[in-house]
């Protein structure tokens, strides 16, 4: 049943190419426009590249977001989503998952052409793609509950960046640091064992927190 | 079968109705009548278990809904305003997510039953509303569950897709099925019972 969600979310996504392709497209140029504005000196680039990665795969994965939920509101089909013979987390469980490979892993698979652009060496670039494979889906599932809560409501994209960006600053805080110890070529253990604790914690409990969102926005 | 409790429903500080109590039964087709904003729509969707009540509760088989809702939408069927039609999916598509068991010959028997042969490939993108709607209903031909709740399920569909549907549901009720919908158009005289209950501002009336 979980199965039969997921594929179906992928199909309905790749139909759809433009809402896949724009927040990529988004997080290339916000990361190309920085050496641009800042100059192209490697150190300089080097020492602000975590901050940027992050920061541009924040706000792409915000603007990726709104669709979680958005068209199903619209027709129908999140009520027929909610009355299927599966417990609700669980439906949001497949989704999230759905929504992650369409908006997640692509930014991964761009990881290494923005560690290109922006000069970081091979280790840096493993570390980096190690924090967003860890770190993206755990902005999904935040950023489902925050979905769920402003799904009814007309112009919920501003509430919707109010209430999932504070959540996601000890992401940041966390990723960031594993990058710029990685570029020192300190240990990121720790970071990562952190980064996979907000993945675990995110993931177990995120879909019940959306789902019981998605109960109060569907009345 | 279904029991609704003593229902009170509370809209922005509006009693749209209160204790009302009813039984849909095997065989049953029950008509929710009332004018615009009587509160049909709302009753509907807590009997669906999708909008909250005031006071009340709602049994399935003599469970509390919340006690077990999986259980129960595996025999509910629920049509609401918006048909649940994703646009970029054709309508065989759309059938076969939401009746996943059923096999291509029965979802196009299905389309044919609701006059949409041909359009079995088409992206419902390019359907008319009034075909998008017929898309959802075809999953009328399809479902095994027992209880179905439409809200206005006649709505955008003209004379000869009444008659069909009207058809579909005496053959559901004689099935032992249920039937709970809402609509403006009067039922033509049906072979199975049909029941009306009507919500009206401070009035709840139950009648044959």
């Amino acid at each position: 049943m979980m199965w039969l969600i997921f594929r179906r979310e992928l199909r309905v996504a790749f139909r759809k190419g433009a809402e896949i392709i724009n927040p990529l497209w988004f997080f290339l140029i916000v990361i190309t426009l920085f050496p641009l504005g800042i100059g192209p000196e490697p150190q300089m680039l080097a020492r602000i590249a975590p901050g940027v990665i992050w920061v541009a795969a924040l706000l792409s994965s915000l603007l990726a977001m709104e669709r979680l939920f958005r068209d199903d509101w619209q027709d129908g089909g999140l009520e027929q989503l909610m009355l299927m013979p599966l417990p609700l987390p669980a439906v949001v469980l497949a989704k999230v998952g759905a929504h992650w490979v369409v908006t997640g892993l692509p930014l991964l698979l761009l990881s290494p052409l923005v560690a290109l652009l922006l000069g970081l060496d091979f280790h840096s670039w493993q570390v980096m793609a190690l924090t967003l494979l860890l770190g993206t889906p755990t902005l999904s599932f935040l950023g489902a509950i925050g979905v769920g809560l402003t799904v009814g409501l007309r112009r919920g994209g501003v509430l919707l960046s109010l209430l999932v960006l504070p959540l996601t600053i000890p992401l940041l805080i966390f990723a960031t640091a594993a990058l710029d110890a990685a570029s020192m070529n300190l240990p990121v253990n720790g970071y990562m064992a952190i980064l996979g604790a907000f993945l675990a914690g995110s993931a177990t409990l995120g879909p019940f927190a959306t789902a019981a969102a998605l109960r109060v926005s569907v009345q | 079968m279904l029991d609704a409790q003593n229902l009170t429903c509370v809209r922005d500080e509006r009693v749209l109705f209160q204790a009302l109590s009813f039984t849909v039964c095997s065989g049953d087709v029950v008509q929710i009548a009332g004018p615009n904003g009587a509160g049909k729509t709302s009753l509907l969707r807590i009997l669906c278990g999708l909008a909250s009540m005031e006071t009340g509760q709602v049994c399935w088989r003599e469970t509390p809904l919340r006690r077990d809702r999986e259980g129960y939408h595996r025999e509910l069927l629920w049509l609401g305003h918006q048909p649940g039609v994703k646009n970029v999916m054709t309508a065989d598509e759309n059938l076969r997510f939401f009746h996943a068991d059923s096999d291509q010959q029965a979802r196009w028997q299905a389309l044919e039953a609701v006059g949409l042969v041909g359009y079995e490939d088409v992206p419902a993108a390019q359907l008319s509303a009034g075909q998008q709607r017929r898309v959802a209903l075809a999953r009328l031909w399809l479902s095994k569950a027992p209880l179905w709740i439409l809200d206005e399920p006649f709505t955008a569909l003209d004379v000869s897709g009444v008659e069909k549907l009207t058809q579909r549901f005496e053959f559901h009720a004689a099935r032992g099925g249920m039937v709970v919908l809402t609509t403006h158009q009067p039922l033509r005289p049906m072979s199975c019972p049909l029941r009306c209950i009507t919500l009206a501002p401070g009035v709840m009336e139950e009648g044959a």
